[in-house]
């Protein structure tokens, strides 16, 4: 709007606001920005602005070994790091052609569906949070330290966990993390209800997110919608079924499904998914097939310490694969798990040398996010950061 | 829930395009095929609306660059998914260095608007007929294009850093 000292007071009540909501406004829930068109209270445009925390990770992956693609991976969607690594780890497993015992199948979906719960925990509280419910948000977040607790018994690693390995994983499941994983197996599910019981039939919280920020499923698929968003609109299309990676045909889950595509349905989606996770560990838990936790793949898995000091072929394969020299098929691979928000994929171009050729993410969110002025067009500010909480946008899977 | 071979979605392509496709070959268990850039827009609605095709799903769009193939440096790479049948295709189109102009797919799929722009702003191929053809991740300012070979990963006169010992 032209600050113009000569227009009447009747001209500037027609005229719009322009209002910034971003880059580092506490409600987005990241750095980016939003240039929303205001009527009033009305949004009637919004232009968002990415790559704030652009990090080039393509390109930086043209420059690096394989194994060293992992950490990068996990500064994408930081919320689940562990789903990003495996799939990074099965995309190498594919380009290789390697198979991978089943036990190594079962500990990850194991690792997988933990980070899948404490993703959706994240969404789902601060949807709380943002509705000014932050009670649920202080009861799940203890839990989620919890998982945090159990990667860190894995693997070392809470936030940017680099967790297993190409060909396995790192070392075989303790027994600290078998009792781990029982303790929150017990304990979450009270906890979880009482969450539930917080939100999910609570008069205000559902006056605030029923119809809010909606989207049609025709449209959610046009806009390249994947995961609980587009599954809220009633497609039940989920990569884990559709086309089934690390053993996931052997559990027996259910795929929720909303109706209206709008915050509460992305609500109730994401709380389901939850206790169908769980399932999935009690089920992976109990039937964790004996056996090795990695796969025969001399140039790409670490062998153990001690046999590096001790055995010169283990020194030998040790130096190859730290300086990178593992010899890789030529070929081209788009392999794609899902991920806590979406389908997340992997193409990868291997013209045979030490580094991708080229290696692309499909990042969920980048994806998505393009539908949120469609989706907030005519509603109030404050439905409008709702909704945005409720679509899980993760910047550091945004920018990449 | 149907099901379809490569051999069908050929047989589709090139009986309502005949001189469109380049080449096919199966790698990984998808099937990559090369279409001439010229008609993209086209093949794209045609594969969309097609009754036995339905590829309605715009899984990825993202570029490459092939410094070595004359005439067809730049390429974008999509990625369609038939839901209907669950079926994935990988689509290549090349075009040259000199002159990396493509058509937009945008009318199509509204997912490919921040992936076009992604894809100009890292290879700086123009899509003919975006709406809003601006870089998206890298600041406006920017005058190259960062994913193409050509343009170094790290300032190359760096002296306490040699990298030839890697490798690369």
């Amino acid at each position: 709007m032209e600050n113009n000292l000569n227009t009447t007071f009747e001209e500037q009540s027609k005229a719009y606001t322009t209002l910034n909501l971003g880059p580092t406004h506490p409600a987005t829930h990241g750095i980016f920005q939003n240039i929303l068109t205001m009527d009033g209270e009305i949004i009637v445009d919004s232009e968002q602005t990415v790559g704030y925390i652009h990090r080039a990770f393509e390109k930086i992956a043209e420059h690096r070994p394989f194994y060293q693609v992992t950490p990068l991976t996990d500064r994408l969607n930081y919320c689940s790091s562990p789903i990003n690594n495996m799939g990074w780890h099965m995309t190498m497993e594919k380009l290789l052609g390697v198979t991978v015992p089943k036990r190594v199948d079962y500990m990850r979906v194991i690792v997988m569906e933990l980070a899948r719960i404490a993703d959706h925990l994240v969404c789902n509280s601060v949807i709380g949070v943002d509705t000014g419910a932050l009670t649920g948000f202080t009861y799940v977040f203890q839990w989620r330290e919890k998982i945090y607790d159990i990667y860190e018994e894995i693997c070392g690693a809470r936030l940017t966990t680099n967790i297993g390995r190409i060909g396995g994983m790192e070392r075989d499941f303790s027994k600290e993390v078998i009792l781990k994983i029982e303790d929150f197996l017990a304990g979450f599910p009270k906890v979880f209800d009482e969450f539930c019981s917080l939100l999910e039939r609570n008069r205000i919280f559902m006056d605030r997110t029923i119809g809010t920020g909606p989207i049609t499923a025709e449209k959610a698929l046009n806009y390249g919608f994947t995961g609980p968003n587009l599954r809220a609109t009633g497609v039940d299309y989920d990569v884990r079924v559709m086309n089934p990676y690390s053993s996931y045909g052997d559990f027996d889950f259910t795929i929720p499904v909303g109706i209206n595509g709008d915050t509460y349905d992305r609500f109730m989606v994401r709380q389901e998914e939850i206790r169908e996770s769980l399932k999935i560990i009690r089920q992976a838990l109990n039937n964790l097939p004996e056996g090795k936790y990695f796969a025969e793949v001399p140039s790409f898995y670490l062998p153990p310490k001690e046999e590096v000091y001790h055995n010169m072929e283990a020194l030998i394969w040790h130096f190859k694969i730290v300086m990178g020299e593992a010899d890789v098929p030529v070929g081209e691979i788009y392999h794609s798990v899902e991920g806590g928000n979406g389908e997340l994929g992997y193409y990868l171009v291997s013209d045979g040398g030490r580094a991708a050729y080229r290696l692309h993410f499909r990042r969920p969110c980048f994806i998505y996010y393009q539908a949120f002025p469609d989706m907030v067009k005519g509603s109030t500010l404050s439905d409008a950061i709702v909704a945005m909480s409720s679509m899980n946008v993760i910047a550091g899977e945004l920018d990449a | 829930m149907g099901s379809l071979s490569n051999q069908e979605i050929i047989n589709h392509i090139q009986e309502a395009f005949p001189n469109l496709l380049v080449s096919s070959q199966e790698s990984y268990g998808m099937m990559t095929i090369e279409v001439q850039a010229n008609q993209v827009k086209n093949l794209f609605q045609f594969l969309y609306s097609n009754p036995a095709l339905q590829f309605q799903f715009l899984t990825d769009l993202c570029g490459i660059h092939f410094p070595d193939q004359s005439g067809k440096e730049l390429g974008v790479v999509y990625h369609l998914h038939s839901l209907v049948n669950n079926y994935r295709i990988r689509i290549k189109a090349f075009v040259p260095k000199s002159n990396p102009q493509i058509e937009s797919v945008c009318s199509i799929f509204k997912s490919a608007n921040w992936q076009e722009r992604e894809t100009f702003d890292f290879y700086g191929i123009e899509f003919l007929g975006h709406p809003n053809l601006k870089r998206i991740l890298n600041v406006d300012e920017m005058n190259y294009f960062p994913l193409r070979k050509e343009y170094p990963l790290e300032d190359q006169h760096r002296t306490d850093k040699n990298d030839s010992y890697f490798g690369r």
